[in-house]
This record gives C-alpha cells, structure tokens and sequence, in this order.
C-alpha cells in the first residue's frame, strides 16, 4: 500500500504547520481576553473590621464596568479619544490619499525623493517622535513658538484647547506617510488601459481622478481607515511623553492612559481590566460599524 | 477582485527608476502644463518640508551643547560636538545605551524571525490544505487584527506574572512572535502565487510536506516574507506599551523605554536633556536609512494585504 503512509502525512501536516502559531495566538490574544473579560467580572473584598482581616477575590458581576462608566474622568477620555479620531482620521486619509495622487500624477516629479521623505517617519517610534515634536512645541526651546512670537503672534500649542491638535498632528506626521505608500500601491496595480480608456472618452486629469482613480483606492482607502481608527482608540505613548511638558495632560487623558494608571499606581487591575475590555470593545464596534457602514452605500461610490 | 501571480512583486511597469521620477506619465493624461507642474512640485515641496522638519532639527539638535540645545536658535547649528555628544550617550551609566540597542534589536530581530516564519507556516497550511475548522481559524485570526494591543498587554502582563515570564526577554518576546496580519497575508499570497500542480508534482517526486514548504513554498512566498519581516520588525521596534508594561529591570528595555526613562529624570539632570536628543538621533537614523533603502520590499506586499479590504 504505497499511497496510505503519505496521505496519512499530509493529513498531519496542517496540524503541524498551524498549531505553533496557533499556541502562541491563543496565549498572546484569546487568554488574555479571556483573562480580562474574567478579571473585569471580579473585585477584592476586605474582610474583617476596617478591612484588616485580609482579602479575597469575589464575584461583582458588571459593578467594575459601571465603576468605569460612571468615573468622570474616564467617559471625558472616551470622548477625548472619539473626539481625536473624529477629526484625525478623515484629515489624515484625505492627506494621504491626496499625496498619493500627488505622486501618480503626470506632473510629478522627482517622485522617488518625495516617497521616500513622506515615509521616514514611519521609522521613528512614537515616544521618540512625541519627544522630537515636544521641543518644536515648547516655548523657548521651539524654533516655531519663538518665531511666531518675533512676527507678533503668541501660540500656546500645550493649552487646554490645543494640545490634543498637536497630538494630533504627531500622530500624522508618524503615519501619514506610510499611508501614502500603500494608496499610491494601489494606485500603480490600475491598468493602463482604464487610462487609455479614459483618455479616448476625453476625461480631463481631474475627472480621470474622481471617476477612476478614487473608486479603485476605495479598498486601500477602507483598510488604512479602519486601522487608524484602532490606532487612536489607543493613544498612550504621545499624552504620556507630552504630560510634563503640558498641564493640559492628566492622568486618565485617554482611555488607555487610565487603564494604566488604574494597573500599576492605584492597583486597581479589576478595574483596569474592565476599561481595557471596554476600549477593546470600542475598537471593534466602531471598525466593524465602519465597515458596515460602507458596505451599505458599496454600490453607488 | 482577483488576485494576482507573484510576477507583480518584483518591479513593474510603472516601478521602474525611469518612470519613478515621472518621465513616464502614469495616469497621463495629455498636455502636463508648466503651471502645473509647479503646483503639484510646490505642494509635493511643502509637503516634504512638514515631514522632515523635526527630522532636521533632530540633526542639528544632536550637535549642541545642552546649554545651546535651549540657548540658541533651534534650526541652525551652534558650536557643533557631535562627537563629544555621542561619546557622552554611549558611555552613560555603563554603556546602558549600548545594551538598549542590543536589546532592541534582539525582541525586532528575533521577534520579527520568528513571527514570521510561524506567519508563512500557518498561512501555507491554511491556503493549500483543506482540513476541518480552517475557516473559523483564518476568521478568528482576522478578529486578531482588530484588537487593540495595547487591550491585551495589561491581563497578559498579569498573566505572565503568575507564570513567572513578566520581567524577562521572553515577556516582550512570546507575543512579538504572533503576527495576524502576516497569517492574513501569507494565506492570501500563498493561495495566489503557489500552484497545486507544483506541489503533486513534488509529492510524486516523494518529497515530505516539510521539504516541499522549506524548498518550494517558502521560496515562492520570499517577497511577502520579506514584507511581513518588515513589518514586524518596525512594529517591535517602535512598540512601547508592551515593554512599559512587561519590563522593571532597566538593562532589559528596549531604546524607546531607556530614552523615556532619561527624559524622565531630565528635569533634575539636565545633561539627560541632550543626551535624550543624541539617543533618538542615534536610533533614528538607522532605521530611517534602512527603510528608505527597502522601500521596494514595502511596496510589494502592500497591496496584497488591501485587496480584498
């Protein structure tokens, strides 16, 4: 029977090729989902008069959830952050995807240099980029507040109304680029012939833009969005190098910054545990609501 | 939308140097004037400025004195000693910064490595093999990309401190080693690019199935490997929750955690100050120059990943 030994290899070797991947995704993401959604469920109880006879670990149901949502300065985050993307998102994928076409159209030139400049900033972590934009925003030591102020216009970028914009601008100068390489990807896999095509029928550069080339980027358009939205539901590393520099900056500034501070300086990991399921949750509802959303109105963009 | 052969990775029309810097006109559409020529140069120009300002003022940052890093103006140089600086950032503490280095570029190299050689086995399997639950795998793998890491590092720091890991190489390592994304990409490149008959053809031959993944397989799907790697290794780089979270002991952190902890103490010694400024330069510009130069491996797997969006 030579065909029995080797069908009955190639049966196992799916097992063999998935599964170390497969550990290592369900210690990494699913336990500790698991072990949030757990924790989040559970609160210490202190026995014994004033709490001294020791602690241990019971059943609260959603009281750690309500804790969360009822804490003031955790739904103004929620906001903060909903706020940020709410705005950051649509000006970031709109500058993006208009460099792109910047890059794609005839008149470019020089296009390689250009590419290549967006992208360095993809290359910078994010704490390291919130130090370098943390000098060019404090006064007397920022070459743009000084020369604002030599020109007569006085600029507080750290301010309770503007900081979150200068965090803003951080996290596009970060990702930006990046999102550039992959729409003008994109935009390189469209046939010539839709061109030439388009040509033929008399379509001017702009109208070649609108009717060609934004609906093929639509995908790349609707990946990079839905990233992005995840990415500022996560906002931590920027507020937290920024909060010496910025009063404006507390302690629970965003979702994730709370969390933390909730973890490891007031101890609170049930509580934290419920602020981490709740933005893990934030996060889904919102980029599988985005998607939804366009796949609504799919057929007439 | 279909998928494509591999034959689209390597450059193509339209990728080539020539038509890179626009000789060739993609999208041309006749009578390219002067005028705008200058507004789409002039917007491109501007554009280039806002994105590599900070990246100049790090560079001249990085040759003051801490006295003229806050004395003189910020975009001109002013009595440069960049080499007195960069002695100063690698000396500190012990050469701390060089074990920062070492370390960062142990959890990208190695977390990258791994990542994604564990990426393209299950991602092979789940392209060419029909086995039950290969759906609900590749699904709950997609579910993956959508969770917020930084969600997941708080309950597994608890978890890895129960079990011993928190504090340690492997607490940064094990879940550098997972990447959704690359299954998610190695699934749809393996399924577009590896033919079956090649692969009957090799099993005739009698070749095992680990043979025929290390030989023909892992060959073929080379460019999205290399994209995958990338990455990785620019997201383990640039990871800092992850480590604030997992890591107390200093001479285990990576250069974003040991720059933030000088920047911290900057306030009582203001030499940090400078050497936080000489730090990031010195971690910056080799990623910076190392990425432009692969600019073409970024490209290529790129649109793989958004087609079917």
């Amino acid at each position: 029977m030579p065909t029995r030994a080797p069908r009955r290899r190639r049966n196992l070797a799916p097992v063999v090729f998935v599964a170390p991947f497969l550990l290592l995704f369900l210690l990494t993401f699913a336990l500790p989902i698991g072990y949030a959604v757990y924790q989040s469920v559970m609160d210490v109880e202190h026995t014994g008069a004033l709490g001294l006879g020791g602690s241990r670990t019971v059943f609260v149901a959603l009281s750690n959830y309500s804790d969360a949502l009822s804490d003031h300065a955790f739904v103004r985050s929620i906001g903060r952050v909903l706020l940020f993307a709410a705005v950051q998102v649509p000006v970031m994928v709109a500058l993006s995807a208009g460099l792109a076409l910047l890059l794609d159209s005839a008149s470019a030139r020089g296009v390689r240099f250009f590419r290549a400049a967006f992208f360095l900033p993809y290359g910078v972590p994010g704490v390291i980029a919130s130090i370098l934009w943390g000098f060019l925003y404090v006064p007397g030591v920022s070459p743009l507040v000084d020369g604002m102020r030599h020109l007569g216009v006085s600029v507080d970028l750290l301010g309770g109304d503007t900081v979150l914009w200068s965090i803003a601008n951080i996290v596009t100068w970060e990702f930006a680029g990046y999102n550039v390489l992959v729409l003008v990807a994109q935009l390189r896999t469209i046939p010539s012939e839709l061109y030439e095509a388009a040509r033929i029928d008399g379509a001017s550069a702009w109208m070649t833009v609108r009717h060609v080339k934004l609906p093929l980027l639509r995908p790349a358009l609707i990946l990079t969005t839905v990233f992005t939205i995840i990415g500022t539901l996560q906002l931590f590393a920027e507020p937290l190098v920024l909060k010496p520099v910025s009063s404006s900056i507390d302690s629970a500034y965003t979702p994730n910054l709370s969390a933390y501070n909730e973890a490891f300086t007031n101890d609170n990991y049930h509580l934290a545990a419920a602020e981490a399921v709740l933005l893990a949750l934030a996060a889904f509802v919102l980029s599988f609501g985005f998607l939804r959303l366009i796949n609504k109105r799919g057929g007439d963009a | 939308m279909s998928l494509q052969t591999p034959a689209r990775t390597v450059p193509q029309r339209g990728e080539t140097p020539a038509s890179d810097d626009g000789t060739t006109p993609r999208g041309g559409i006749t009578g390219v004037t002067t005028r705008s020529r200058i507004l789409v140069t002039g917007m491109l120009v501007a554009a280039a400025g806002y994105f590599l300002l900070p990246v100049y003022w790090l560079v001249v940052a990085s040759t003051k004195s801490t006295g003229d890093l806050f004395g003189s103006f910020g975009l001109w140089f002013s009595h440069p000693r960049f080499l007195s600086n960069l002695h100063q950032v690698v000396t500190y503490d012990h050469a701390i910064y060089l074990r920062w280095a070492a370390n960062s570029i142990l959890y990208a190299g190695v977390g990258a490595g791994v990542a994604t050689l564990l990426a393209a086995m299950c991602g092979y399997a789940l392209a060419k093999f029909s086995f039950a639950g290969r759906d609900t795998i590749f699904n709950v793998v997609l579910g993956g990309v959508l969770i917020p890491a930084t969600a997941l590092a708080l309950p597994m720091y608890l978890l890895f401190s129960e079990a011993g890991l928190a504090n340690t190489y492997w607490a940064v390592l094990l879940p550098s080693f997972v990447s959704p994304f690359g299954v998610y990409l190695c699934r749809i490149y393996a399924a577009a690019s590896i033919p079956d008959e090649l692969l009957e053809a090799a099993r005739i031959d009698g070749a095992g199935e680990i043979r025929i993944f290390t030989v023909v397989a892992l060959r073929i799907m080379t460019p999205a490997l290399v994209t995958i790697f990338l990455f990785q290794f620019v997201g383990i780089w640039n990871n800092y929750f992850l480590p604030l979270v997992m890591l107390s002991d200093s001479k285990l952190y990576p250069i974003t955690l040991g720059l933030t902890s000088w920047q911290s103490f900057a306030d009582r010694q203001p030499q940090l100050y400078q050497m936080t400024v000489g730090g990031a330069f010195v971690s910056v510009v080799p990623l910076m120059i190392a990425m432009v130069a692969l600019q073409r491996f970024w490209r290529s797997g790129l649109t793989e990943g958004s087609v079917k969006g």
